[in-house]
């Protein structure tokens, strides 16, 4: 008979977010919304093959307000996920385990990432002459 | 101190029989995609606003369809190793967590079928 009673650990909302946690949550959101972006990439590359118009229909998609937000938010999401993988091999090869080295790396990693969107959206906007 | 028992650690593989394969196999492609994914955004961005014909053009370069490939392949395995653990983590009905899984495997490997074929369409002039 199972018992309801049971003692519970403390549960997620108790704890004070803080900047390690928030970051861990933040590399598996990032993850989950990468892979459902793959769908774009699939859909770009299979319109790449198909033709012309199914060709243009992607890129109008792409190059609308939503299209643009969306791919703002994915080039974000991919930027995070990148520096911060990278920061998760560092710690399977043992090093930055220190706290102090935690918040750091983790403040890296999120200037890292904001600082990479932002180049290659100008970077994006440049190739194409301009809006 | 070790607290497995010595036939667990003969055997050394764990509740799952698989070891360490999915985390090492999780690691790789990792390792793997941050060139692969570099190269591509550097691409995009310089590409962005490519018409049809450009766009076909880059793809179809020996060197770019090789590298597409390899990403395509690492992408979708990565991809689909993060999403198990997620539903092994969130899904706690037995059978929704394998049809789930399930799911998410064969999608990755049809998302990665249709790419490579578009890719090898493209590089070949069809």
């Amino acid at each position: 008979m199972a018992s309801h009673n049971r003692p519970l650990s403390p549960h997620l909302q108790v704890y004070k977010p803080q900047l390690t946690s928030v970051l861990s949550i933040l590399h598996r959101a990032t993850g989950i919304a990468l892979a459902v972006g793959t769908l774009l990439l699939v859909w770009w590359l299979v319109a790449a093959a198909t033709g012309e118009a199914a060709f243009a229909d992607v890129q109008a998609v792409i190059g609308s307000w939503i299209g643009r937000l969306l791919l703002l938010g994915w080039s974000f999401a991919l930027f995070y996920h990148l520096c911060n993988g990278i920061r998760h091999l560092f710690w399977d090869a043992g090093k930055g385990f220190e706290i102090e080295q935690a918040y750091m790396s983790g403040r890296i990693v999120v200037g890292a990432a904001v600082v990479l969107t932002i180049a290659a959206w100008v970077w994006g906007y440049a190739s194409m002459g301009g809006m | 101190m070790n607290l497995r028992s010595p036939l667990a650690r003969v055997r050394g593989l764990g509740s799952a029989k698989e070891g360490v394969t999915h985390w090492w196999a999780q690691r790789m492609t990792a390792v793997a995609l941050v060139p692969l994914v570099i190269w591509f955004v550097a691409s995009v961005c310089a590409m962005a606003g490519a018409d049809y014909v450009t766009v076909r053009a880059w793809i179809a370069t020996p060197l770019v369809s090789i590298l597409l490939i390899l990403l395509t392949v690492a992408v979708f395995h990565h991809a689909q190793l993060g999403l198990q653990v997620v539903l092994e983590d969130y899904v706690h009905t037995e059978w929704r967590k394998i049809v789930a899984i399930g799911l998410v495997k064969f999608a990755a490997i049809a998302l990665s079928v249709a790419v490579i074929f578009s890719i090898v369409k493209i590089a070949l002039g069809a």
